[in-house]
């Protein structure tokens, strides 16, 4: 009884929190360029409004239009479940329980490009076979990450591998997954997430036929990602099991509030990177995390 | 905490391999000065005024006064920003962190005293010489072969980091000042090859004419 409560907290922590983190972003963006900007809880108005509405359906779709989104929610909503958070620690934690994470992560992704794919529009088609070939270059990069903190450690299981500092390759690993995260959630250097324009679209193109609860559901898996990453990249870089349980909530919070002010400097400082210069930008993050697994394989502790 | 510079000294070798822009070359080269100064203060367990000394001459030069001298030289010529790589960005990463990867590797293969065994500083400076060296080879314009001629340097530098100890302060100091000279001089030669060719593309140098 107790299990399942606490389940039902972290679900509800995760539901609740993740729509705050565009907020944030768009909130940052604005005061950089010196707008008043969407106000800090836009997000969830825009669930709710879009909750309410009714859904438009291609004539050419199938159950998969609508089961990709879903199969890619319960996907993000399951690797959240596996990643502590802090001290508290992971709902379920198991030995390698890590590749399991990066697994549903894919999966979330081939949800919704096969959602995607579902309308039968070439234009959605291009958007899917844009992020799948990104996703290529991030997830060796992630994988790389992965085994660094798993030879740093010397474990296969999340929590414990990313209670101590990633060691000597913290500032390598803290650049490469930052990038990681900014590739993965479509963010500035990579994908815009507010334009239009055909030629550059990558992410907006694939839910571009998605309405209603439908694209109330892709939003908030969206943020949910954002916010997993940020924790991610938080816990692997800072030592948050070596301290006490009210500092290291306040590490991890600061944490996910430094990465999340982070990426919208990026956003506001950086214009987005031409096609051709991106694979470039996605090797090098993969190379950083291969150089903090150099590390971590040769350079022990601190 | 030395080897988390080197982790950063290593990084930003692929940043300097990585990056199509002159500005954010010489901005990467700058940041590696500034690290590979840091690194004397870290190793001792003591404060020692000289290590101090050198540490902030290091900075100071490698830092500040190099990447200013650079950056006045690439204005007066007026070129353009954007790097020439005659080997492409992407096969130089992959050539930078194959190198890296080697000197990591095979790193320990060379005879070091014990109390090294377990530093990084002999791969990261084995790996920036190799950076160097790759920047040198594939790149055109002068003020980037500058650039991997500077990286190289803090190689050596780092791994004359290992024996803080016996060399004299007198041997870094005039190390420093040699290295502050030949940018000098460079920036000046700079000056002259654009005035003389109009370009700083190292391939038209390579004709003698009457």
């Amino acid at each position: 009884m107790n299990s399942l409560l606490d389940l039902l907290l972290r679900l509800a922590l995760w539901l609740l929190l993740a729509p705050l983190l565009p907020g944030i972003i768009n909130k940052v963006k604005a005061w950089v360029a010196g707008r008043r900007g969407p106000p800090v809880l836009q997000l969830y108005y825009d669930l709710a409004r879009l909750w309410r509405k009714g859904v438009v359906m291609s004539t050419l779709a199938s159950p998969g239009f609508v089961a990709g989104p879903a199969l890619a929610w319960v996907a993000v909503a399951g690797a959240a479940l596996l990643l502590p958070l802090g001290p508290a620690g992971a709902a379920l934690s198991f030995r390698g329980d890590v590749l399991l994470v990066i697994y549903l992560l894919a999966l979330a992704r081939f949800g919704t490009a096969w959602a995607a794919l579902e309308t039968g529009s070439a234009f959605e088609g291009m958007g899917a076979a844009r992020e799948v070939s990104y996703a290529v270059l991030t997830e060796a990069a992630i994988i790389a990450a992965v085994l660094a903190l798993s030879v740093q450690t010397g474990t296969v299981s999340l929590a414990t591998m990313l209670a101590p500092s990633a060691g000597a390759g913290a500032v390598l690993l803290a650049a490469g997954l930052f990038t990681v995260l900014l590739a993965e959630n479509c963010r500035v250097p990579f994908d815009d997430p507010n334009t239009h324009l055909e030629l550059t679209m990558i992410h907006e193109v694939m839910v571009l036929d998605h309405s209603g609860p439908l694209l109330a559901v892709i939003l908030h898996g969206a943020s949910m990602k954002l916010l997993f990453f940020a924790l991610l990249l938080t816990q692997a870089v800072t030592p948050i099991g070596g301290w006490s349980r009210p500092v290291a909530y306040m590490m991890l919070a600061g944490g996910v509030f430094a990465v999340t002010v982070g990426v919208g400097l990026v956003e506001s400082l950086l214009a987005r990177f031409a096609f051709r210069r991106v694979p470039l930008l996605l090797t090098t993050a993969f190379l950083l995390c291969l150089f903090a697994l150099l590390m971590a394989w040769k350079g022990g502790a601190l | 905490m030395v080897n988390l510079m080197v982790g950063l000294a290593m990084g930003l070798n692929l940043v300097a391999l990585g990056t199509s822009r002159l500005p954010a070359l010489i901005r990467a080269m700058a940041m590696q000065g500034v690290a590979l100064g840091v690194m004397p203060v870290l190793m001792e367990h003591e404060f020692d005024w000289r290590v101090g000394l050198v540490a902030a001459a290091t900075v100071a030069g490698k830092g500040l006064l190099i990447p200013s001298l650079l950056r006045r030289a690439m204005r007066a010529a007026n070129i353009d920003r954007e790097i020439e790589p005659v080997i492409g960005l992407v096969p130089s990463l992959l050539l930078g962190a194959g190198a890296t990867i080697a000197a990591v590797a095979l790193g320990h293969l060379l005879p070091l005293l014990p109390e090294h065994a377990g530093s990084l500083l002999v791969p990261g400076a084995m790996a920036s010489v190799l950076t160097g060296f790759i920047l040198l080879i594939g790149r055109l314009k002068a003020i980037s072969q500058v650039c991997g001629y500077l990286i190289l340097e803090n190689g050596i530098y780092m791994f004359g980091l290992l024996l803080i100890h016996t060399t004299p302060l007198l041997v870094e100091a005039g190390i420093l000042l040699d290295l502050t000279v030949g940018v000098f001089v460079i920036g000046i030669i700079v000056d002259r090859i654009q005035r003389a060719f109009d370009s700083l593309d190292t391939r038209k140098l390579t004709a003698l004419r009457e």
